[in-house]
């Protein structure tokens, strides 16, 4: 088993096609997800994930198999996930008339306004890319910090920089905007 | 001292209640993140796109630059060599 996955790898390496389409199968679903939670878009997320695999293809020879093939993917995903949110404007947010009538998301603190969510949610998406990547995965899917740091090609400390620097800046846009969180 | 560990305990308060308002504001998606179709053939499709297209063409930028180094160095030819050092 262990031969035939080393096997898959090396003839990936060497730009073999059928290889790629096993990888491809194999990962697809593991490379979808973990996009999907920095998009945040089911149908971005499908387009980033064909970018990712395409880029893979395209780096074939760099591929060292002796690293493994999943974290070499996750990395290539997130920096096209990466290259996504940067090219992605800012959505406008729900008008005002509108924050008393949009339910509140499961689970949610009934303290917190729909305003204030409203608020926060655009406030975040002006931050810059690589501090809202890094914020997304550590604070809102509270994925652990290694594995951050893994996908990003940062260090652990990196990691909590970005983090600690993206909730700074985002709590000085709404104080900009008249919410003292 | 004293000082110091106030304002770290109210840095961490204020990390923890952004935090708090962040999650509140963005759901996680874990737990429907699932894959709805197979995206091989997709990827095929993009694959042949790419093999009609040929080798990666040139940015138009890149032409643009070509095109205005060249435009300057017809009317000041004296720069050419100033130019050619810093290439």
């Amino acid at each position: 088993m262990r031969d035939d996955e080393d096997s898959v790898l090396s003839r990936f390496r060497h730009g073999d096609l059928d290889a790629f389409e096993t990888l491809f199968r194999t990962h697809q679903r593991a490379v979808y997800g973990w996009v999907l939670r920095i998009v945040r878009d089911p149908s971005a997320a499908e387009d980033v994930t064909i970018e990712a695999f395409w880029r893979m293809h395209q780096a074939h020879a760099r591929f060292d198999p002796e690293r493994g093939f999943e974290p070499w993917a996750r990395r290539i995903a997130t920096h096209a996930a990466l290259d996504w949110l940067r090219r992605k404007k800012p959505v406008s947010g729900i008008t005002p008339e509108l924050w008393d009538t949009v339910p509140a998301p499961l689970g949610s603190d009934p303290a917190i306004s729909a305003e204030v969510r409203d608020k926060t949610a655009q406030a975040f998406a002006r931050l810059p890319a690589k501090l809202r990547i890094a914020a997304l995965l550590a604070v809102v899917e509270e994925q652990p910090h290694k594995e951050i740091a893994d996908a990003l090609g940062i260090s652990i400390g990196a990691v909590k920089l970005r983090v600690f620097r993206a909730l700074r800046l985002l709590r000085k846009d709404l104080i900009q905007q008249g919410i003292t969180p | 001292m004293k000082n110091r560990d106030q304002g770290s305990e109210n840095r961490d308060r204020e990390v923890d209640h952004m935090k708090h308002l962040l999650r509140n504001a963005l759901a996680p998606v874990h737990d429907k993140s699932q894959l709805e179709r197979d995206l091989w053939p997709a990827m095929l499709r993009r694959m042949d796109e790419q093999a009609l297209r040929g080798p990666r063409s040139i940015p138009w930028f890149d032409w643009a630059l070509g095109g205005a180094l060249l435009a300057f160095a017809a009317v000041a030819p004296r720069t050419i060599p100033v130019i050619l050092y810093y290439l």
